[in-house]
Order: C-alpha cells, then structure tokens, then sequence
C-alpha cells in the first residue's frame, strides 16, 4: 500500500519535534523525508552557548542521531536547501535537483539573524550566532585574535560574550537599549547583571548605535564606528540583534506570509496541504524565538497530520533563563508591568538579589529574578495557572519555602550543589546524574526524568528540585506544566480536568466509553491513566458505574497492602483507635496462627500485621472478624483521637466518641488520595489535627474545623476552614468538604494541593457560605457510600474475587 | 517439551493474572491481556524480584506493583529506558484449555 508522503523542509528542533510526536500518535502513517540544509542532524541549538564556552561539546548537544532517522524509516537529506516548492504539481526541488513529492508539507525552515545593513557588513571575521558553523568560526577566531566585539545586549549575545570570554578573548558588547536584555529584564535586575558581567571582565557600550565596521585593509574587520563618531578595535564581531523568520522559500511559492509564514490555530499556512511550525511562522501576527512554543506547536501540528484533528496552538507565558554559568537570571510572563498592574518588589544590590512579581487582579502575571531563581518554575507555574494568589500575597516573595522537606538534606536550591549531593532520597539519584540523563538524552520534561533517572518518581518530593536542574540545563525549554495542564500520561492529549467534564456530561460509565470517547491512543490504557479513569468513574456515578478491580493497583484489588518481598500486611479497623480485650485476644491468636513475623503499632492507632501470605488473607480476615481498615487505599484511612472529656482532665470535649462517629460515617470512602482525619478534645491537640486532610479541635464552645494539612512528605499545617458547635455540624461539613474534594480534585492529588490549586476562599464559598451546598454535597456522599460493603466481608462470606488468592499448581 | 495444563481460559479474570506455584522453583504468572492472548513469565520483576503477577495489565505489558516497571509480557523484557529480562515460558492455548512447557 501507498503511504501519504510528508516532507520536512528544515531539520531543526520544532521539525523534528514535530515528527516525533506524530510517530508516538501514528507510527508508520506517512513516508517522511526531511531536507537540512546544514550537514548535521538535528541538535538542541538552546545548548550552542555552552558549546561556545567550552562547557559542552558538540557531541553532547545532538538530540536525534542520523541512526534515529534510520530507524524511523525518516529519509534524510543533509546539507541539501530546499530551493524550490511546486505547489501545483506538489514537490520541492533542492539547488543539486533533487526533487521529492509530497502530500503534506511540513515547513520549519526556522529563522536566520538579522545582519544590519552597515559598510562593511561582509567583511571576515563578522559572524552571526545561529548554527555550528557560526560556533566553530568563533571558536576558530578565539584562537588567533584577542579582540571581540558583540553587536545586541540580548540573550544571544551576552551568551555570546561569555563563551569568547571563557575561550579567552577580550569581549565588549554594544548595545542600542538603555539596559541589557531590555526584553527579559526591566533596568534594576539589568543594572545588577551588567555589574556582575563587568566584574568578570566584559565591557558595555550601551545606547550606542554601529555605523560602520572598519576594514583592517585586507578585507578583514578591524573595528566599529558609531554614529556619533566613536571608534572601538575589534578583530571578531559577532552580530547577534536578532532573528528575522526565514519565509524566503514559502513567499516565493507563493504562501501569504507576513514577517514569517502565516499559520491558523492549527499551524496550516494558506494552503491547508502546507504545515509551519517553529521560528518561520507567524502565528497571530507573533514570531515566536523561544523553545517552548515552538514545542506547542509541534504538538499541535501533528495531532492534526495524524487526521486527530483536536489540537489548537494557543500562546502560553513564555519564561527565560540566561545560560551564562554562575549568573542567575530568571523571568517571565509580563514581568515590565504597566498601569493595570502591581509589583512586589525585593531589592538588595549589595547582595547581588532582584526580585519582582507582577499581579494584576490579584493574579501573578510576571515574575523577573536574578540571583536567587530558585522560585522560578514555581512562579512560572502560578503565571501559567492564572489563578488568586491573594491569600498569599503576603509570603508570595519568600518562594515556595523548603521544597523537599525531608530527603535531601534541607536543600531547596541546586545551584550550588554539587554534583555528588542526592537529589532524589527514595531512589539515590545524584545531581550529576540527573544533569547527565538531561544533557546526553536531551530530555526536556520532568517526566522524562522520571522515566530515566527514577529521580522524584517514587514520593516525589524532589519534583521541585528536579524541576530547577532542568530549567539550569535547558532554560526556556524546559516543560514545566502545572498537573492541570499536563495529559493524564502518554495514552491521551486530555488533561485530568477534562477526563473527568467528559465523564460528567457525556454521562459515561466505564472504561471502554472513556477511552473511545476520548481517542485513547493505546487499546486499553496504561497502569498511570486506568486507575484514575476508575475512579473518576466511580466517584462521578457511583451505583451506575461498575468498579473495575484489573485498573485497580494491587492493594486495592486485594485489601490489603503488598510488601517488599510480595507478602501483604493487614490492619483491620480499630475505631477511633479504641480496642479491647477480646480483639486483641484475636489478633494475638491470629499472628500465632499464620506465624505472622511483625505486629507492629502504626501510626494511626491501629495495629498492622506484617509479612502475611497472600492466600492466607480469607483466613486471616475471617479469623480476625473484623472490618477492614482500609490502610491501603486512596480511600479514608484512619480517624486518630485523643482521650478526650471521658478520662482527661483537660479535655473540653468528647474526642474520641467524635472520632469513632466520624469514621462510622465515612468508612469505605475512596477518594482521589488517601485521607486521614483527627480529632482532638482540646487545643494541646494531641490527636495531631493540625497536620490532617480534615482536623478537628474541640473547643470550650464548639469545633473548630481545619483542612488541607499533611504530615508526610512536606509537612504542612492545615488551615481553619470553620468553627461550628454541634456533633451533626461537624460530620455534615466533614463531609460536604471531602466530597468536594473527592468530586473536583484530580487522581492522587492530597487535600493540601487541591486546597493549593483552588484556594481556600473557594472551599469556603462552597462548604461554608452556601449551606444549601453544603447539605447537598453531604447527601451526594451518603449516597455514594450507601453502595460500599465491608471488603473483607465480601471475600470471606461471599467468594468475591477467590482467584486472586488460590493459587494454581500442576 | 513437557507440555502441562494448568487451568482454563476463564481461569484468568481479563487484564488479570494467576500464579502457578512449583515446589522449590521460581512461581510462574500466566497472564491473559484483554485481547485474550496468554503470556507466562517467571514471577520475578527483573528489578528488585516484585511479583510481576500482582501488577497492572495493559496492552502486552505489566507494571510492576513495588516500582512500577513495564515488561513486555511476550518476552519478559523490561520496557526502555529500564534494563532487565525475567524468563518468560511458551503458552498454549487449545479449547480453552491453558498449556505451559515446563521443561
């Protein structure tokens, strides 16, 4: 059979990108061939500054080898430029006559510099800074000349001025703009870079615009003129004012182009047969010189030539990082502000720390750092969310403090790290290590990572450490997306929110309607998504929607909780953490019984019996005879209580009755994480309720009710949601909360990063303000656990799922 | 060849697993995919020995239930960027009736 044929004309990063992600949607739809007019296949051009600084090689900047080509069945053609595109008779030809036909064309033919229009523009020894060639020619010049002068106080350019300053040039940057990076920093943070940078040897000619470069009398550049008559050496001059789309190829073909070639929100140029995506196109009347779009766009691209025909280019906040080592520079969004907004600012020049944030409408628009950019993915990622950030408006500037609490030593910067400090405490995953993975894979998401080095992918405490060692690696580039706007993993394009509005309003039921409703990419899902499309399923129709036990982990599937060696452990159910004779008679004859290795005391005021065989398990529940606990589920888990009013002398309420109330009427909940409650019946708070999904603190007078805390990974200490008086107040409001939760938070999202994401105002709107919600929140839960049973139950009195515990022999 | 029937079709819930234990030798998982094709590997993840029949099933692949690995069920390879091979035993399956060559 024929395949449509695509053809690449340009073999850059937004290309290629772009053919990777149609082959992870359709492997083998097309014919590819791919036209490159430099001799080299595909590398990270975001890495050619250190390349010039001698800190990387060429070697290690290549992202796709000429073997990937081959193994993707992609013909490649180096070195060969597309001279001409026969829309008619659909072919381009090359300036040698090679020709190739196509059905689709994919354009990403980049941008080139802009050269300004000065005598002596063509002399030897003036350079641009776009491509390897341009890189060698400065490393060459580095070795026989002394003087450099760059031309634009722009990123590239100051990369530039660094990298010939390391290969050991005396370097002077001439500027047009009033401060450096005029359109990455405002004047104070750039005053401070421009200290820093001259502290280190470079000199600045700022406000100054070339008229002339000066002609050694051999052809070779000798020097520059301004235009008001100054005359500065110089044997190499490096021209880096910016980029101009390249469109030459696509206007002479006649495709409607603009200051690059003109695309729609599905980056089809005027003929719907012709694709742009990267540096070339105009998008909206904006050229875009950054990665990250650029890698937006390929999504988008190939959804569309893989005929799934979803995606739309829309334009996110863009952020940028100046790859020079030791400088610290970070910003984003709108970070210049005008009259609609507001900036927080933190100055401290003899320190060497910048900082402003820009809000508008109590949202975080922009953010500009230098010195200390530790906080930057975090900004980046309250930028791109958009949402209120006025609770905390106040500590806004302090960053997002201690990212990673425990594990890694206390540190929540990598950029004084060594390479040997563990990043990752689960798996012992240095920096080094991870630097390597980034750089020599030319990973450029967090999940990837992940997938490479297992760093922050066992409890994830480290994803902002992480986070940061790849925004030092890549800057720009790096895929930083907020879990709202992530694909619930690499099945789907589909975010979690918009799984579970599909659910909701097309009113499905079960896997199969989900994955074909949504175009799952895979036949039937993956360990990450069929779990949390469960129990989106559940949670959204329960008694209608079917659970199903395959897309469940295996503690869930079998109630109890597998351990290293492939045994279980089980922790049946102790109310509110009060037992007594006769259940502790039965346990004790239990672990006898089934030589039972461990009993141990958890955390949660109930007892865990550990090492237990897996066949065992009907046995151990009926011998037990009681209910299941539920420890080992994204499910309630415990209620923990104090002694309360009964026997403490200081207690003002009745906490442990509280307590075992609570639990009584939330048993069997599953919910998007697991969920532990408190009950304290004083304010000493020995039950711990400030570090509990829902804690409660009696009080003389009443409750008090607080959310959102978390005394794992990242302590955190929960918030007062509302003070109420009676018992039916604090079990309806309980409820009404985690049914919120349960109904809008996303799979395996805490109550602590819900509360985070949506903020405590709204919570509040909906369980407190509005008490008919709250009433109606609270019946939607009783109904959904007027479906649940007793687990264990099931199993020793009904059969339920016998196969998984009888195993087979010959 | 040592061809022993060890359980029928309908034996393996879809998208689920059985083990076969052996006296003295590694436990064997026999897996039915949701396409119903059978696979059987040695119930060993070849990262830290997890017992791959308690895991997720999709596709022709099983996450390991301790850290989540993938190994292709067809061969008992682990799934890039994971290095690692657990032994996997030839099925057969006739009249619904599920073979193992256990030599």
């Amino acid at each position: 059979m024929n395949k449509p044929k695509l053809v690449m004309v340009g073999n850059g990063m937004a290309g290629v990108r772009t053919l990777e992600e149609l082959l992870k949607l359709m492997p083998d739809f097309y014919d590819i061939t791919v036209f490159g007019a430099e001799p080299h296949p595909n590398y990270n051009r975001i890495l050619l500054s250190p390349v010039l600084s001698g800190e990387q090689t060429l070697k290690e900047i290549m992202l796709n080898e000429v073997e990937w080509y081959a193994e993707n069945g992609i013909t490649l053609h180096m070195g060969k430029e597309v001279t001409e595109i026969d829309r008619v008779k659909r072919v381009v030809r090359t300036s040698d006559g090679t020709e190739a036909p196509y059905d689709r064309l994919l354009l990403a033919t980049g941008s080139n510099p802009f050269i300004l229009p000065v005598p002596g523009k063509d002399l030897d020894g003036v350079v641009t800074f776009r491509d390897i060639r341009d890189v060698n020619l400065m490393i060459e010049a580095s070795q026989k000349y002394k003087k450099a002068v760059v031309i634009g106080g722009g990123l590239l350019g100051l990369e530039a001025a660094n990298g010939l300053m390391a290969r050991g040039m005396d370097v002077s940057v001439v500027h047009l703009g009033e401060w450096l990076l005029d359109r990455q920093l405002d004047r104070t943070a750039a005053k401070l870079l421009q200290q820093s940078l001259e502290d280190r040897g470079i000199a600045f000619h700022l406000q100054k615009q070339t008229a002339a470069l000066l002609d050694n009398g051999t052809g070779r550049v000798a020097g520059l003129r301004f235009a008001d008559g100054e005359e500065i050496p110089g044997d190499l001059v490096v021209m880096a004012v910016g980029i101009r789309p390249n469109a030459e190829l696509a206007e002479k073909s006649g495709l409607y182009c603009n200051r690059g070639v003109v695309v729609n929100d599905t980056m089809q140029t005027y003929d719907p047969r012709v694709y742009a995506v990267g540096e070339c196109v105009s998008h909206r009347g904006v050229a875009y010189g950054l990665v990250a779009p650029l890698f937006d766009m390929a999504k988008v691209a190939a959804n569309h030539l893989a005929h799934y025909g979803i995606g739309r280019y829309v334009p996110a906040a863009t952020s940028t990082k100046l790859k020079v080592t030791g400088i610290d520079l970070f910003s984003a969004g709108d970070f210049m502000g005008d009259d609609g907004t507001e900036a927080i600012t933190l100055s401290d020049p003899m320190g060497g720390l910048y900082k402003k944030l820009v809000l508008k409408d109590n949202k975080l628009v922009g953010a500009c750092l230098y010195g200390d950019t530790a906080d930057g993915a975090w900004y980046f990622r309250l930028i791109r969310e958009g949402k209120s950030v006025a609770e905390m408006r106040d500590v806004l500037m302090l960053g997002e403090g201690g990212q990673g609490d425990v594990g890694h030593a206390g540190q929540s910067k990598v950029v004084g790290m060594p390479d040997d400090a563990e990043v990752c405490g689960c798996n012992g995953v240095c920096k080094g290590t991870i630097v390597k993975a980034i750089q020599e894979k030319g990973l450029f998401t967090v999940d990837e990572i992940k997938k490479h080095t297992k760093a922050a992918s066992s409890c994830g405490s480290c994803t902002g450490l992480v986070e940061q060692i790849l925004i030092n690696c890549v800057g720009g580039a790096a895929d930083v997306k907020p879990k709202s706007e992530k694909p619930v993993c690499g099945c789907t394009e589909h975010t979690h929110g918009g799984v579970r509005k599909v659910i909701r309003e097309q009113h499905l039921t079960s896997l199969r309607q989900v994955m074909d409703f949504l175009e799952w990419r895979t036949p039937d899902g993956c360990a990450t998504c069929r779990p949390a499309i469960n129990y989106y399923l559940i949670s959204t129709w329960p008694g209608e929607a079917k659970d199903d036990p395959q897309s469940r982990f295996i503690n869930e599937r079998v109630h109890a909780n597998i351990q290293k060696d492939g045994t279980y452990s089980v922790i049946p159910r102790m109310w509110g953490g009060v037992t007594n004779a006769s259940e502790l008679r039965r346990i004790a004859d239990v672990a006898d019984r089934y030589a039972i290795p461990m009993v141990k005391v958890t955390g949660g005021q109930r007892i865990d019996l550990l090492g237990v065989k897996k066949e065992d398990l009907p046995k151990v529940w009926a011998d037990l005879d009681m209910p299941s606990g539920h420890a080992y589920g994204k499910s309630l888990r415990t209620v923990k209580t104090c002694v309360g009013s009964e026997f403490c002398r200081f207690g003002t309420q009745d906490s442990t009755q509280m307590g075992i109330d609570l639990e009584k009427d939330l048993t069997g909940m599953w919910s998007p994480a697991k969920v532990k409650l408190a009950v304290s019946g004083c304010p000493r708070n020995c039950a711990e309720s400030g570090i509990k999904d829902v804690g409660i603190i009696g009080v003389d007078s009443g409750w008090e009710l607080y959310i959102g805390g978390n005394g794992g990974i990242k302590t955190e200490v929960a918030q007062f949601l509302a003070k109420v008086k009676t018992r039916e107040e604090v079990l309806e409001l309980s409820g009404a909360f985690l049914q919120l939760y349960r109904e809008e938070a996303f799979y395996l999202e805490r109550t602590v990063h819900y509360l985070h994401r949506v903020g405590l105002d709204f919570i509040k709107a909906q369980v407190v303000d509005n008490l008919e919600n709250r009433k109606a929140l609270y019946e939607r839960l009783r109904f959904a656990l007027s479906f649940e049973k007793d687990p264990w139950t099931e199993r020793v009195k009904e059969g339920v799922a016998r196969h998984e515990f009888e195993p087979l022999t010959v | 060849m040592n061809w022993k029937t060890v359980c029928t079709i309908n034996d393996i819930p879809k998208q689920g697993a059985r083990v076969l234990k052996r006296e003295g030798q590694d436990d064997i998982a026999i897996f039915r995919a949701e396409d119903d094709y059978v696979f059987a590997l040695v119930d060993r993840c070849p990262h830290k020995g997890g017992p791959l029949s308690q895991g997720i099933i999709s596709g022709h692949t099983v996450a390991c239930p301790l850290h989540n690995w993938v190994v292709d069920l067809k061969t008992g390879e682990a799934c890039a960027p994971d290095v690692g091979c657990t032994g996997h035993i030839p099925v057969r399956v006739e009249d619904g009736q599920v073979s193992l060559d256990l030599k």
